[in-house]
């Protein structure tokens, strides 16, 4: 069995999610490569170098990958598909986004987003917001996969591939770039964060977010949000977390001010300990936290705060 | 400008699924049904293209049973000019409907393809770029906005890092996420226009594609339950708890 991950990144440094995504072709078990597609990206071909686990890392370094495009890359990884029997990405933006066009070129099924590895054909994925657990039996011969990260534990970094450089230049000529407009933050990756705190519709502005803050900083934590608090433009949509947004898993979640809709918890009900605060002692989420609080949080944060 | 808009027919949103105790499927008997909520930010999206000028022409589809024609009128209770229901009883996968949908595409050569980024059942988020690549398309996945301009189409993507703007050559697809739009309510006098709107509907076994499914449901089980938590009282006896019992903070 050969394995193709696909490493996601920015050109500058390999995203921590690829290591879980590693761990999950170590499940599915064989020879496994890396592929990093960019431009100007040498700094993330090392890394990726010392990915444990990975026996070969692939750079496609060309300014038609630049920003990833998905018409673009879909065609690079189709044209390396003849050597592997399984295509695996991360369940990002940029595999969301490419995948399933590799494959449809394929003419294969995807399978998306997968929180387990019964066999290497055989895939545990969640369904209906995470309220259904499906099990699934491809039946393709070769098999495309998008992968949660959150459901799998890192590799570790001390391996030493070889690195291959590709002198492929894909460009499908139907797509540009225009430009970026990126949240720019000091605090770790919702996704990879160890500590999350999230605000609702209950903070009622974007001012009042300040008040997780203060708290994140001590905590070392990322900042969510729910749909709602981003739909009322108190904070950037790459905030959302939810069935519909970002998916994490951190060992310590903060709810506060959010309700606890299906689609808010479909996000976030496997971090290890959920803290609930909210001044509704009958919102839904106080039936998925650990400990809940009910209280008024502009009393409760700032005194959270100086506690910490 | 033609805009084709694919919808699917998905439990409500407010509906908690349950899975059958056989753990064979989850039980969608007396569910309450709905359109996909992303699939109605893709038909409101089209009928404000239209109302722009932008569009001449929205033209919705829907593959399922009998069914999914309730979500197609409502589609056309919410702008849309006609309908086409491809009927068929099985559940196809992404790639199939992807197939099918390519020979829609085929047959009513729209300048604009504008599908959810997801299903809400399924989760899949992978019909799109697939119908994308089957078309040589490209793709503007995840759309907060969406401008056409002359032969192209300017699409503003959410992504993990905030958004990206990216330009495609039409025609095109695009996928919606949550703050492309706010749909319209359907105003009664329009449902009752909706009913005589032109819906064709066609056998998906005529399409001559090979439907067979690509993979086999195993097994659907419920997911694992938190064991209930605890009401503190006090912050001090959150900080505590948090510290000696979860040992999630120092
Ligand atoms: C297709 C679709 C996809 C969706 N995807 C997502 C998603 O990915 N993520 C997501 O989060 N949602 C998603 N939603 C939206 C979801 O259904 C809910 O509407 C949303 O999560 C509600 O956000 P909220 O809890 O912040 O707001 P509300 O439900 O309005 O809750 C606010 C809470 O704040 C509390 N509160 C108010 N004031 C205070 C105070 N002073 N002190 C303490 N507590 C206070 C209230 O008691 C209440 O419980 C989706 C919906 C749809 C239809
Ligand atoms: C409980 C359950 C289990 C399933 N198990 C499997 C399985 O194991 N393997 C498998 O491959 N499939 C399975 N299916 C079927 C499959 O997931 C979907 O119905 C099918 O793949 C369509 O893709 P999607 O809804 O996931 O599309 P997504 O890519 O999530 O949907 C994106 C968009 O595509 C368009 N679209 C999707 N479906 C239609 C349609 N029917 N008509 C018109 N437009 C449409 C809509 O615009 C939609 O917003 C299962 C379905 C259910 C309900």
């Amino acid at each position: 069995m050969a394995i193709l991950v696909y490493a996601e990144h920015d050109n500058s440094s390999l995203k921590a999610e690829t290591l879980k995504t590693v761990a999950a072709a170590q499940a599915i078990g064989g020879d496994i490569h890396l592929l990093v597609a960019g431009h100007n990206c040498g700094g993330v071909a090392e890394e990726a170098a010392k990915v444990n686990g990975v026996s070969k890392v692939l750079v496609a370094d060309n300014a038609a990958y630049e920003h990833q495009l998905a018409e673009n890359v879909s065609l690079l990884v189709k044209d390396l598909a003849g050597d592997y029997d399984a295509i695996i990405a991360t369940a990002l933006t940029t595999g969301k986004n490419f995948m399933p066009r590799v494959a449809a070129l394929l003419d294969v099924a995807q399978i998306s987003d997968i929180i387990g590895v019964e066999s290497a054909d055989t895939f545990v994925r969640p369904i209906y917001a995470g309220n259904a657990i499906a099990t699934v039996q491809s039946l393709d011969a070769k098999k495309v996969i998008t992968v949660r990260a959150t459901a799998f534990d890192a590799v570790a970094t001390d391996g030493s591939a070889e690195v291959v450089a590709l002198d492929s230049a894909t460009d499908a000529g139907i797509s540009s770039h225009v430009s970026d407009e990126l949240t720019e933050s000091e605090r770790p990756d919702l996704g990879a964060a160890p500590v999350v705190i999230s605000g609702g519709r209950g903070m009622q502005n974007g001012d009042n977010f300040k008040l997780l803050e203060g708290i994140a900083d001590k905590l070392g934590a990322a900042i969510g949000a729910s749909r709602a608090a981003v739909d009322a433009g108190f904070v950037p949509n790459d905030m959302q977390v939810g069935q519909t947004g970002k998916i994490v898993a951190p060992d310590l979640y903060i709810a506060v001010g959010i309700s606890g809709a299906i689609q808010h918890l479909a996000g976030m009900k496997d971090s290890k300990v959920i803290v609930a605060i909210n001044k509704d002692p009958e919102a839904p989420i106080f039936q998925v936290a650990d400990y809940g609080l009910v209280a008024d949080l502009f009393e409760a944060l700032p005194e959270l705060e100086g506690k910490l | 400008m033609k805009v084709l808009v694919p919808i699917k027919r998905v439990i409500d949103y407010n509906v908690k699924v349950r899975v059958k105790p056989d753990n064979s499927d989850v039980d969608l008997a007396n569910v309450k049904m709905a359109i996909n909520p992303f699939c109605e930010i893709a038909v409101e999206e089209a009928v404000r293209l239209k109302e722009a000028g932008t569009a001449t022409e929205v033209v919705v589809v829907s593959i399922g049973d009998k069914k999914c024609q309730e979500q197609i009128r409502t589609a056309l209770a919410l702008g849309a000019d006609r309908a086409i229901h491809i009927e068929t009883e099985e559940t196809l996968d992404s790639l199939n409907i992807a197939k099918l949908l390519q020979k829609v595409v085929e047959e009513e050569a729209p300048q604009l393809v504008i599908l959810g980024k997801q299903s809400i059942d399924s989760d899949n988020n992978q019909t799109g770029q697939m119908l994308a690549a089957l078309t040589g398309m490209p793709q503007g996945t995840f759309a907060s906005e969406v401008k056409v301009d002359g032969g192209k189409v300017n699409v503003t993507r959410e992504v993990d890092g905030g958004l990206q703007t990216v330009s495609l050559n039409l025609p095109a697809i695009v996928t919606t996420d949550l703050r492309l739009n706010e749909p319209r309510y359907a105003k009664l006098p329009d449902i009752m226009k909706a009913k005589r709107k032109p819906l064709d509907v066609k056998a998906a076994a005529d399409f001559g594609i090979d439907l067979s499914p690509r993979s086999t449901l195993v097994k659907v089980a419920p997911p694992a339950e938190r064991s209930a938590g605890i009401t503190v009282e006090t912050i001090d006896e959150l900080v505590e708890k948090l510290k000696t019992e979860a040992k999630v903070i120092s």
